[in-house]
């Protein structure tokens, strides 16, 4: 499904649920994204920082934000985009990524988004303004 | 807002680069893979050129990785005294200027613009911006807020 002339305020992009997150997906991410902090990869450094295990990038999280984005319009028409990192996403975690258009101005749209685990812990919200065709 | 631990107030001003590097199409494929892409646009070249792109596009958070990796910005701030160990990654921004393929050489420069202190000194915020350009022309731009935990593991 593709953004239409339809977009209006409400308009729900259809949402994007991911499978859990293995120490795998960890290590090709930290090695493809260049994100090589070893908190996220070596457990060791984990309870270094007196964390239990490791925990998945942020960026890993914001990556799959990008893909519910890309999948709804042409990545041309993402204009800026910004999250905050509200909570750590655990190793294992089965994150599912939203976003709901909450303004229309013109060509623009205003998308608010978000990705939660199942328990409802949001490790993510953020805004992207994305053209309208 | 309440000042920087001394660490993270120094940190301010700094500038890092200007690094460049060349956007490599194995390893957007190797990124297209690792974040589960299954839209082709991203991993197969020929899908792409049929998309209309030159070569595979990078996808929206690429820009990130390449320049923490060119620029070894983990390396700048534990080298100045932060402890990689406390750092958070507690907000990032991206501005879009034109987009950015496989092929492409890209120049990154950022400076540390600013930091703050909340919580009573238990975290340090320092935002650090970045410019990328292609050839002298500005593609995109990056601001990420970093979180420093104080006083050790929380």
């Amino acid at each position: 499904m593709t953004a239409s002339a339809t977009v209006e305020m409400g308009t729900e992009l259809p949402p994007l649920v991911l499978p859990p997150i293995s120490r795998t997906t960890l290590a090709l991410f930290a090695g493809a994204s260049g994100d090589r902090n070893a908190i996220h990869i070596d457990i060791d450094a984990a309870h270094a920082a007196g964390l239990e295990d490791v925990f998945a990038h942020g960026m890993l999280s914001m990556a799959y934000l990008g893909r519910l984005l890309t999948s709804w319009v042409p990545q041309s028409r993402l204009r800026s985009w910004s999250v905050r990192f509200t909570a750590i996403t655990p190793v294992l975690a089965e994150p599912t990524c939203t976003g709901t258009v909450t303004a229309v101005d013109g060509r623009t749209a205003t998308v608010d988004l978000a990705v939660a685990l199942p328990d409802g812990a949001v490790t993510l919200t953020g805004t992207a303004i994305v053209e309208l065709p | 807002m309440a000042e920087a631990s001394r660490t993270i107030a120094a940190i301010v001003g700094q500038e890092q680069g200007p690094v460049t590097v060349e956007v490599e199409r194995g390893r957007l494929v190797a990124f297209g893979r690792a974040i589960g892409e299954t839209d082709p646009t991203y991993t197969d070249v020929e899908a792409a050129r049929a998309a209309g792109h030159p070569d595979l596009p990078a996808p929206p958070t690429f820009l990130f990785g390449l320049d923490l990796e060119t620029a070894d910005t983990l390396g700048f701030l534990a080298a100045r005294g932060v402890d990689l160990g406390a750092v958070l990654h507690g907000e990032q921004a991206f501005t879009y200027h034109a987009p950015v393929h496989a092929g492409d050489t890209l120049t990154f420069a950022s400076t540390f613009a600013e930091a703050y202190s909340k919580a009573g000194g238990k975290l340090d915020f320092l935002v650090r911006r970045t410019r990328v350009t292609r050839a002298g022309e500005l593609v995109a731009e990056l601001d990420n807020t970093a979180v420093i935990r104080n006083g050790g593991p929380s």
